[in-house]
């Protein structure tokens, strides 16, 4: 016996007496996750419809395979197979590594998923199911050190995500200028994906909050203040961006399959 | 307005106990620990209970109602259903001396365990000078009143007790914060000790400790989490393994 019926503490048999539905914000969290790696998985295995008339999907962006369709690929670079193995290997599966990386290791969806998947607590005072915790000190849990690697990584996402959007302002015949809701929706989630990782709190800290004294470095010091104004909104852009990410594949693969007409406004 | 309150107080000590049910008067605008006070006055006259400044300052107070940590002093009555039990319960994650007081000895053991602050060599005394933006950041720390709620409910000793000689909990994770963020501090080891002696690698970032803070400090985002960051900045970052500065942190 340990944890809250340890030797010593007051006598209850309930593991929580917690009135309120405290399980509905994990069930839920755990639901919408869920999905999105079920759905995320499917359309990493895919390898196909993730390009149409300069919409690329932010699952395939950037396209570094020899598989890839040529018209999404940035500069002709493809330095990766096709296949591996005799294995064809998507192009997404080359690059999810790091945003997914980067979203396991942030520090708002550990919250989440140590409480959804893992009820290590379920919920704050319900006692979590498991009677071992070292928490992320020893492998593989003390690899969310390396959120500071996947943000640089995520940072680099984003630049090439921005570009994806800023193509898809193009006709479909390759003329300038353009609007359709295609392009909305991929620049709706690079900006989503830029909230996200500047509210972030390795963002924060690297900006500026590691300094012992922000009096002697007031440029930082601002941006500290910023950031950290951006970061209160963490799980906000967390959700948000992930949505984002999430519709626009879903768009371009509609788009990309025909199913789907990508409506120009101009 | 006067009305009947349904209250299940736990009684009982180290060794055995059990929840009581009890209906007391409980008037408008009065918080638990009044209607506490209340029974026992007028029907547990041996109940006991801790508390001091009856205004949410001592944390004294502490305890769990309906399952979440709480001062008693800053909880409504009235913030309750008309038919609602209210299950009143000594903190789940400490010894228990007698009903609603816990052995609370764990946390100063702890606070022993944190090194205080090393002042400057070549600063006199009184010759120190701070910008206020360098205290506010610490200045939220300093509102903790040590209720021990944060501590109570944190899972990694709340649910193990074989952890409690290796993690010092997030009241002292905003301690060890605060002094590392201090412009004068001169201890050198403050994140290395952090991850290594008080077990800040342990914490996983649920925010319990956020959530039932009644000073309302932001623990986990400006507390646990930048320390976290300090020690990635000493141990694991690729832009100083790069650099090779790896080797010059060894002394923080």
């Amino acid at each position: 016996m340990s944890g809250v019926f340890s030797p010593g503490r007051a006598k209850i048999k309930e593991r929580t007496l917690r009135t309120d539905k405290w399980w509905i914000e994990p069930a839920i969290t755990f639901g919408v996750l869920f999905s999105f790696i079920i759905y995320a998985t499917f359309r990493a295995f895919e390898g196909a419809n993730y390009y149409k008339d300069h919409l690329i999907s932010p699952f395939y962006s950037p396209c570094l395979s020899e598989a890839c369709v040529p018209e999404a690929v940035i500069m002709g670079f493809t330095p990766v197979s096709a296949e591996i193995f005799n294995f064809a290997l998507s192009p997404a599966l080359i690059i999810l590594i790091f945003p997914l990386g980067f979203r396991m290791t942030c520090y708002y969806y550990r919250k989440a998923y140590y409480r959804s998947f893992w009820l290590s607590p379920p919920a704050c005072a319900v006692a979590e199911p498991h009677t071992k915790y070292t928490g992320e000190t020893r492998a593989p849990l003390i690899l969310q050190n390396a959120h500071r690697w996947f943000f640089y990584a995520g940072l680099v996402f984003n630049v090439i995500l921005t570009y994806d959007a800023v193509i898809s302002f193009k006709s479909v015949e390759g003329e300038w200028g353009h609007v359709s809701v295609g392009s909305i929706v991929l620049t709706l989630s690079a900006t989503m994906l830029w909230f996200y990782s500047l509210s972030c709190h390795t963002c924060r800290h690297t900006i500026g909050g590691r300094l012992k004294n922000f009096s002697k470095h007031p440029v930082r010091y601002k941006l500290w203040t910023r950031v950290s104004i951006l970061n209160h909104y963490h799980q906000q852009f967390a959700w948000y961006s992930l949505g984002a990410v999430a519709f626009a594949d879903i768009y371009v693969r509609q788009v990309a399959t025909g199913a789907w007409t990508n409506f120009y406004f101009f | 307005m006067t009305r009947k309150l349904n209250l299940r107080i736990w009684r009982g000590d180290a060794t055995d106990g059990a929840l009581q049910d009890v209906v007391v008067e409980a008037n408008e605008g009065e918080v638990v620990l009044d209607v506490i006070h209340r029974v026992q006055a007028t029907q547990m006259g041996d109940l006991a209970v801790r508390w001091n400044c009856k205004a949410g300052k001592c944390g004294s107070c502490s305890m769990e109602i309906n399952g979440k940590p709480r001062l008693a002093c800053m909880t409504q009555v009235a913030s309750y259903g008309d038919d609602e039990t209210i299950t009143v319960t000594p903190l789940r994650a400490f010894p228990v001396i007698k009903d609603l007081v816990t052995d609370v000895s764990f946390n100063y053991r702890k606070a022993m365990e944190i090194p205080a602050y090393e002042h400057p060599k070549d600063l006199a005394p009184g010759d120190a000078r701070m910008e206020q933006i360098d205290v506010e950041r610490s200045q939220e720390f300093r509102k903790c009143i040590e209720c021990f709620l944060c501590q109570d409910v944190c899972h990694v000793v709340r649910d193990h007790e074989e952890n409690k000689k290796s993690f010092a909990g997030p009241r002292f994770f905003i301690r060890i914060a605060e002094l590392d963020m201090h412009p004068l501090d001169m201890l050198k080891n403050r994140k290395r000790t952090a991850q290594e002696e008080h077990g800040i690698g342990m914490c996983n970032i649920t925010k319990c400790c956020t959530e039932v803070c009644p000073e309302h400090i932001k623990i986990t985002d400006n507390a646990i989490i930048p320390m976290k960051e300090r020690v990635v900045d000493i141990k694991y970052d690729p832009a100083r393994m790069f650099a090779g500065l790896l080797k010059r942190d060894k002394r923080n």
